[in-house]
């Protein structure tokens, strides 16, 4: 007999007798399948998080900040500079009122945050509160208005992303917020397509300046270039401008660095629980494959007696483990695509110190992560027992059982 | 202890999967030790908070800072016994992948700050040295072991927020101190003048970021947050009192759900471990049947049957989880496994306790229902089914 119909006769019975070991297989199916749900469960938090602040980037939009600015929140660009900078080369022009000649398309914008509370704990949240100028829209064309109206220029009207207003409390069109001495108005929502714009609320910038006492200064300059190409020209007049002490960056280059804190807890986290649930369930797999090879002892000795060879054998004991590891690493990975994909939530965003509502996404890389995984474990759960059936000697074998 | 050796003989009777089960325990229980030390971290001291502490910050948001003045205003507040203030400085060391940013870095008043904070020990020529020298810092353990600082060092720090009044971001300290603090204190606070902060800074002289309030009786909480807001209303700057507590559970929440489901993800891989084991004890009494049957037929009562199979399962999970207590104790002492982003992390001993009791627990239930059947077991038919 040819050694690849052994292996599978020798599989095929290891297999079909797996019922038999019920409780021990259902437990390693059980073991893996939690730890392949927990390990794709953590990691999509992480995912879903990357997503909200990828989405916000466009290649085609630059961010000015101040020189060693690390976030939006720690930039400050007076009144000044920043004209200079709506006037650099590069800018797209468009027309920003219906009959206004055109204008560049860069948003000077103060990025502060507001206390307002949580839905879901009363307790009042940092959420963003961002102060915008017309070109705020054309930089951002996947922002649509959902409901209301845009918020008036030069009134206290505000503008809600979907994801705060579902969040937090009092955001609802035709609420008023009553912050420091004056009173504001909700008089639209917006979405985003997921960006991580919908967990802010947005007003004219001209009227948040003497709120937070900025004076005439801003945070960052959002500008919509003429190309993706025009960006090294727009850069290179701003960083070469004496007048000026800033940096730039494509958006989609900031957005990709942000969120760095929180991913950091979450994926040492995440890789910690990996390591040391994988740690247990190797063992559990151990421990049920030690015991299916001595369930399987007279059967195997039998085998051996007709002539099947130990690499057969082998295979037999490693496919068994490799199946159960697999049946347990797609269902746990299914467990937590039905679990976690999708969930919504709010967090603080450590670097800009304010909330971000995000939902949680179960990427098909992460659930092929998890079933490899899985079939780690099952590899290195198969093997010693694997070695130990191949060894058993055949006539004490036969006798033992 | 007669019957030591055959307990021991049926622990070694499958070498490998004693073994096994013995380590996937010590794996839960570290598990477990992490879990605690978690729960504590993303609570961000809510269970160590002080509880005569009371926070004024801004109404607005605790972005918006306070005038400098507000101190002596609250001072006179009857029922407060010291008021002092920090404020936000958020600078980078080295690049930003180097995580300083997470540290609380924050210009503050020393003798007032320290005397806020009792907790935090530091000795006190080191405690005279900071006091003395405008630029030093005085720094807590954890970071100054995470970025290697020592007594005499000069750290530069680039303040990306605040300049100088030379346009330069970079700010030079001296590191004076380094204090220690027992369980739950925060040991990776980075601590300077205020003094020497303010006057150097381009903008915004004058202004902190927010008040700590010691009160004289926590009972008084509500009245004296009250009397302080009072003083404030209608001005510029209004102001919201809290107490630590309040505060730090606020923090919690903002967070949200990312802790909790974190911590009930590790609170199911640990019964979901539990269980495993549990089963893993359960299946190798069951398989040894026959050798029970044959222990009462040589004269073994129920009782002493049910008594072995019980110390049986007990002393793996005693094994066990004492091992995964003790190296649990020890992992989360070395620190957070994430590098700094979680200042507060340790065990607490009230989870130490449960765990404790989970040992037990595990033995106990893990035993019980194979030690029942071997109680019940009868000799004849155990014997006819081998």
């Amino acid at each position: 007999m040819n050694w690849l119909a052994q292996v599978f006769a020798v599989t095929a019975t290891a297999i079909r007798t797996i019922p038999q070991r019920r409780g021990a297989s259902l437990a390693t199916v059980a073991g893996i399948a939690g730890v392949v749900a927990v390990l794709v469960g953590v990691l999509s938090i992480g995912e879903g998080f990357r997503s909200a602040l990828r989405a916000a980037g466009s290649p085609q939009n630059a961010l000015v900040m101040r020189t060693g600015s690390d976030s939006e929140m720690m930039s400050v660009l007076v009144g000044d500079t920043v004209e200079i900078i709506a006037q650099a080369p590069g800018i797209a022009r468009g027309e920003l009122a219906a009959g206004e000649p055109a204008a560049p398309l860069a948003s000077a914008e103060l990025f502060v945050v507001v206390d307002v509370p949580k839905k879901s704990t009363g307790t009042p949240a940092n959420v963003p509160l961002r102060g915008v100028q017309p070109a705020a829209f054309a930089t951002r064309p996947d922002l649509k208005i959902t409901s209301g109206r845009k918020f008036e220029w030069g009134k206290n009207e505000v503008l809600v992303g979907e994801g705060a207003q579902k969040a937090f409390r009092g955001l609802d069109v035709g609420q008023r917020l009553k912050w420091g001495q004056n009173e504001w108005t909700v008089v639209g929502t917006f979405s985003a397509k997921g960006a991580v714009w919908e967990s802010e609320i947005w007003t004219d910038a001209r009227v948040l300046q003497p709120n937070y006492r900025r004076g005439n200064s801003f945070q960052t300059v959002v500008a919509r270039l003429e190309s993706e190409q025009a960006f090294d020209q727009f850069k290179d007049a701003l960083t070469k401008d004496p007048r000026l002490d800033v940096q730039v960056q494509r958006e989609t280059e900031y957005f990709g660095n942000q969120g760095r804190t929180l991913q950091g807890i979450v994926r040492k986290l995440g890789f910690l629980l990996a390591v040391l649930m994988g740690i247990g369930a190797v063992f559990g797999a151990l421990n049920t494959m030690y015991s299916a090879v001595a369930a399987r002892t007279r059967e195997v000795a039998t085998l051996r007696a007709l002539g099947f060879g130990p690499g057969a054998v082998v295979v037999s004991v490693m496919a068994e483990s490799m199946l159960l590891a697999a049946a347990g690493g797609v269902i746990g990975a299914l467990l937590a695509w039905a679990f976690f994909d999708g969930y919504r939530t709010s967090t603080l965003n450590w670097d800009t110190f304010s909330q971000v509502t995000f939902a949680f996404d179960v990427t098909p890389a992460l659930l092929v992560q998890g079933t490899v995984f899985a079939l780690l474990l099952g590899l290195a759960g198969g093997l010693f027992p694997a070695i130990r059936a191949a060894r058993l000697p055949v006539t004490a074998a036969l006798r033992e059982a | 202890m007669k019957f030591w050796p055959l307990l021991w003989s049926s622990l070694r009777r499958r070498k490998a999967r004693t073994t096994f089960t013995l380590l996937s325990i010590v794996v839960a229980f570290v598990l477990f030790s992490y879990l605690a030390a978690v729960r504590v971290a993303f609570s961000a001291g809510v269970d160590v908070a002080g509880a005569d502490r009371l926070f004024t910050t801004h109404k607005t948001s605790i972005i918006q800072p306070l005038p400098s003045s507000y101190q002596d205003q609250i001072a006179r507040v009857p029922g407060v016994v010291l008021v002092t203030h920090a404020s936000w400085f958020g600078g980078i060391y080295q690049d930003a992948n180097k995580g300083f940013q997470g540290v609380f870095q924050g210009p503050v008043d020393p003798v007032g700050y320290l005397k806020m904070y009792p907790e935090f020990k530091v000795s006190d020529d080191q405690r005279k040295a900071w006091m003395e020298d405008r630029e030093g810092v005085l720094v807590g353990e954890t970071t100054a072991k995470r970025y290697g600082w020592k007594i005499g060092d000069r750290v530069p720090i680039n303040g990306t927020f605040w300049r100088k009044k030379d346009r330069s971001t970079i700010w030079e300290f001296n590191i004076r101190g380094i204090y220690t603090g027992g369980k739950g204190v925060d040991t990776t606070q980075f601590l300077f003048h205020y003094d020497y902060f303010d006057e150097a800074r381009e903008l915004g002289q004058g202004i902190v970021g927010w008040y700590m309030v010691r009160i004289d009786d926590p009972k008084n909480t509500t009245a004296i947050s009250k009397a302080i807001d009072a003083i404030f209303e209608n001005s510029p700057a209004e102001t919201k009192t809290v107490t630590e507590k309040a505060l730090a559970q606020g923090f919690a929440d903002q967070i949200g759900d990312i802790g909790a489901i974190i911590q009930w993800i590790l609170a199911a891989v640990f019964f979901t471990l539990l269980l495993v084991t549990g089963n893993t004890i359960a299946q190798s009494v069951r398989e040894r049947t026959n050798e029970l049957a044959v222990l009462k037929t040589v004269g073994f009562s129920d009782a002493t049957t049910l008594g072995l199979v019980l110390a049986e399962s007990g002393l793996l999970a005693i094994l066990g989880g004492g091992i995964g207590l003790g190296l649990g104790v020890m992992a989360v002492g070395a620190g957070d496994p994430t590098g700094g982003f979680l200042p507060i992390f340790y065990f607490p001993t009230k989870d130490l306790v449960l765990g404790v009791a989970l040992v037990f627990l595990l033995g106990i239930v893990a035993g019980l229902l194979p030690a029942v059947q071997a109680m019940r077991l009868r000799i004849v038919d155990a014997l006819r089914r081998a």
